[in-house]
């Protein structure tokens, strides 16, 4: 077979269902862990105490929950499409690395913060690691729109592929677009002043993300080739443009008129357009523009053992609860030890 | 000596970084099901001794969690970074394996976790009282998926490889094998008896500093009853385990006993220094005949040498070799201490014993070292192959991987480790020495009159 014949092939309906699995986890991800890394970030944007402490409370209860959907997409990967995941993390070796640490800092300071001690460590490791894991995932991004070096199924680039004016400036538009995400949180969860200062932040926040999307934007029509034709061939693609901006302009007249419920509600909504568009602009590929989802696809025994236990008793009863228990924190939080 | 390349540096890494992790699941795993019993004997006899000791290991459980959590997503990912030569060979058979473990862990864990964190007030105390026992249920299947992809590749079966890829055959194999059903007993057990130790050495520290007396009572009953039941019959699994390696691992086996040359009978070497270069044991004793009883249960088997196998097949020998016995002089050791601990029970004078208090207390990592020593046995033995038989270590690592980017990561791991276990180790030490104080219970309203005396 040759490399056109392989990237022709098509997927079978469990490959297909598992890579449906792994986006949606991965836009789970993006919007439930976006906002704790946002509210992470805006950590960092005030020294009160009390507002602090606040911001806190709001995502203890769901960041760690959050944070498995990332597990659930590595390990998905690892399960349904292995060489994707043997070339996809050695691509990414020194920004996984960084991902790691920033997370290990977010984590234990939710333990660690108010043990004594050096606060002023936890504190900023809470949000240096926050503002670190969103760049590095940002940077991500546009790295895979540059494309992948791959050779014998194998990684075959260099340290620093990802680090580029591209990558860069996506790192930067993701962390305004966590920060906008933790911010429609505050508005949405807090009771309390913190409401009102993330209502004055979040306008510069959306300002702040666009920009740095233009930018990419800009970049992208003249380094990304591959990319650009495959959009001019789906033309269907620029719907999920449409959506975007409509919802940026919610996000902007939400905040206007102070309707709590919907700055992060269209937030995620211009989230979920934007990975939309990614994903059509990628389409059938997973490395880009090397490894298709046929051609990376785990053999049938292994997709159909995940599928009768994973894929449909585990992924269904994790959504269900998934709803319960942010049911059971439903509302505006009163965070104890305000 | 090895070159200091990605190799090497990786294997340091993932030992790094795993033997951080596994101190965290062997304490939680154990520590789960405790505060579930805590809870239930609560619901059943409404005392209050019930509800202040899970509270106060509820703290505990937080913080190990917490930490268990963060070094367990290094380890989700540290197969595709450094080994992905191993993903891409065998992610067939591990990745719907790890990703199982991860699918059970979001299943149980993560969110019913929650609720035993937050959600106390906000749900009725039978859901709070079942969302324990999901996390407890939840992190003991989260090792039964851990311990199946290891065991595979410690003894892979069911599986036949298509085009240079090792692919499932039989998922009953893999699921099921004899292997596993040993080897995962003996990681639960090692798990719970570490947890039991550490409830029963909290329960010495109070009573010899005269605080919690009620609680210090009810954790020194079951800590050291629990692993006064337990440690037979880890012992009995420890001795499967070893038949298991007699049978499959032979050259493993071999390194364990420092046993160079094949023997017929086998001597036993029960301690020495094991020197590779000149292939024999310096300032050894040595039991003639015990090795070929220990190994088949005959006084006169044919026991096989480190020697007997190429030199490109063969283990290190010290590690092992030290390690197995590490965790074997710690089998016998907690054996005496919880025995002895029911003795001094019966006839009535365990708390008035502060030697043997006191050996309580300083037991605590007992169960910690002994974790550590099996798996390095297990792991360092199976050198030097990363799936026994099928792939070496050596073809598994990551091709890109530079020597740089694997310095950079070694080096920011035991920097970063070194700094959050370092204040985790004070935070733990601070949470044990107030956790259960009477100023600590006066200060978060406890009803003192409540308690009666003993
Ligand atoms: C799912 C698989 C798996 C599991 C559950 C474990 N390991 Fe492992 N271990 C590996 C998979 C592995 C590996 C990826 O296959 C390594 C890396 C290099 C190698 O040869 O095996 C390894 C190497 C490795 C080494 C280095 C051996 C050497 O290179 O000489 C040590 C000391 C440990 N591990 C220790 C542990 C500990 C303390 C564990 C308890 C949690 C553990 N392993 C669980
Ligand atoms: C090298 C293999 C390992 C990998 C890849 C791994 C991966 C992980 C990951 C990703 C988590 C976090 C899950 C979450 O978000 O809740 C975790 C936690 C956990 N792991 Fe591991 N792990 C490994 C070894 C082990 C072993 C050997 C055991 C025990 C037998 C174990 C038991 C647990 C448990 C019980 C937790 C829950 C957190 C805790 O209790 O501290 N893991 N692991
Ligand atoms: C005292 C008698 C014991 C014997 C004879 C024994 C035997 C063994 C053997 C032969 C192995 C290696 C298995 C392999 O390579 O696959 C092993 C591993 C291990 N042991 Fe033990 N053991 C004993 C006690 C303990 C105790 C007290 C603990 C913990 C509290 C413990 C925890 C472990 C762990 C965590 C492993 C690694 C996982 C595994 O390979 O199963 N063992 N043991």
């Amino acid at each position: 077979m040759n490399a056109v014949d392989m990237n022709q092939a098509a997927p079978s309906f469990l490959a297909l269902f598992w890579a449906g699995v792994i986006a949606f986890s991965i836009l789970a991800y993006v919007v439930l862990d976006g906002l704790d890394l946002g509210v992470g970030i805006l950590f960092g944007a005030t020294r009160d105490p009390d507002l602090r402490g606040e911001m806190m409370g709001l995502i203890a209860p769901f960041w760690d929950g959050a944070e498995t959907w990332l597990v659930v997409v590595g390990a998905s990967l690892f399960a349904a499409f292995p060489s994707v995941y043997a070339i996809f993390l050695p691509a990414f070796y020194l920004p996984v690395l960084l991902l790691l640490i920033g997370l290990i800092f977010r984590g234990v300071a939710f333990e660690f913060r108010g043990r004594g001690g050096p606060s002023w460590l936890w504190s900023g490791g809470f949000w240096i690691g926050s503002a670190l894991a969103a760049f590095v995932q940002g940077a991500a991004v546009g790295a895979m729109i540059l494309g992948v070096q791959v050779k014998n199924g194998q990684f075959a680039g260099g340290p620093f592929d990802w680090l580029r004016p591209l990558p860069i400036l996506t790192g930067i538009g993701l962390m305004f677009g966590y920060a906008l995400l933790g911010a429609g949180w505050m508005i949405l969860k807090s009771p309390t002043p913190l409401r009102d200062w993330a209502y004055e932040r979040a306008p510069f926040l959306a300002i702040g993300m666009t920009l740095f999307l233009l930018l990419a934007s800009l970049l992208t029509v003249i380094q990304a080739h591959d990319v650009m034709t495959r959009l001019i061939q789906r033309p269907w693609a620029d719907a999920f443009v449409l959506v975007g901006l409509a919802a940026l302009s919610g996000v902007l007249r939400a905040i206007a008129a102070r309707r709590d419920a919907l700055p992060f509600a269209f937030t995620a909504l211009f989230f979920l357009a934007a990975f939309g568009f990614l994903a059509a602009a990628f389409w059938p590929y997973m490395i880009p523009y090397s490894v298709t989802v046929a051609n990376a696809a785990a053999p049938e025994k292994s997709l159909s053992f995940l599928f009768w236990g994973a894929g449909i008793v585990v992924l269904p009863v994790v959504l269900i609860y998934s709803i319960v228990i942010h049911a059971l924190f439903r509302g505006k939080l009163r965070v104890a030890g305000h | 000596m090895m070159e200091l390349g990605p190799l090497i540096l990786s294997r340091i890494q993932f030992a790094f970084v795993v033997s951080f992790h596994i101190i965290f699941p062997s304490f939680t795993i154990g520590l789960a099901a405790w505060l579930t019993v805590l809870e239930a004997m609560s619901l059943a006899t409404g005392q209050p001794v019930y509800r202040r000791l899970f509270d106060f290991w509820l703290k505990v459980f937080a913080l190990a969690f917490a930490m268990g959590v963060v070094s367990g997503i290094v380890m989700a990912f540290q197969f595709g970074t450094n080994w992905s030569a191993l993903s891409e060979r065998t992610g067939a058979i591990q990745g719907p394996l790890l990703g199982y473990e991860a699918f059970t862990a979001f299943l149980l864990e993560a969110s019913f976790f929650g609720i035993m964190l937050f959600g106390r007030e906000r749900t009725p105390r039978w859901f709070y009282f079942f969302s324990c026992a999901m996390v407890a249920l939840g992190t003991m299947a989260s090792s039964y998926w851990i311990m199946c992809n290891n065991s595979w590749m410690q003894v892979p079966l069911g599986y036949s490889v298509v085009e240079g890829k090792i692919v499932p055959e039989d998922w009953k194999a893999i699921l099921l094998g004899p292997v596993q059903l040993i080897r995962w007993p003996h990681m639960l057990l090692g798990a719970f008896l570490t947890t039991s130790l550490c409830v029963a050495a909290a329960g010495a520290w109070n009573r010899l500093r005269g605080e919690a007396w009620e609680e210090s009572h009810v954790m020194l009953d079951w800590g050291l009853g629990l692993a006064a039941v337990l440690i037979p019959a880890q012992i009995l699994l420890g001795h499967l385990a070893g038949e298991i390696v007699h049978k499959y691992q032979p050259a493993k086996f071999a390194a364990i006993e420092a046993r160079w040359h094949d023997e017929q009978p086998a001597s036993e070497v029960l301690i020495g220094w094991p020197d590779a270069r000149k292939a024999e044991n310096l300032y050894a004793i040595t039991v003639p005949d015990l090795g070929s009883f220990i190994a088949t249960g005959t006084w006169d088997s044919r026991e096989v040498g480190v020697q007997s196998f190429p030199a490109k097949d063969r283990p290190p020998v010290v590690v092992p070799f030290f390690a197995f016995r590490i965790m074997f002089g710690l089998g016998v050791a907690i054996l005496a201490l919880s025995w002895t601990g029911l003795v001094l029970r019966t006839l009535g004078g365990l708390e008035q014993a502060r030697w043997f208090l006191w050996l309580t207390f300083v037991s605590f990592p007992a169960g910690f070292i002994a974790v550590i020593a099996g798996w390095f046995t297990a792991e360092v033995g199976r050198q030097p192959w990363v799936v026994y038989g099928l792939l070496r270590t050596r073809d598994a690592v990551t091709p890109s991987l530079s020597t740089p980017e694997a310095t950079t990561s070694l080096i920011a791991f035991i920097l970063v480790y070194a700094l959050i276990y370092g204040f985790g180790v004070v935070y733990f030490y601070r949470l044990f020495r107030d956790g259960l104080t009477k100023r600590m219970r006066a200060a978060s309203g406890y009803d003192f009159h409540a308690e009666r005396p003993l």
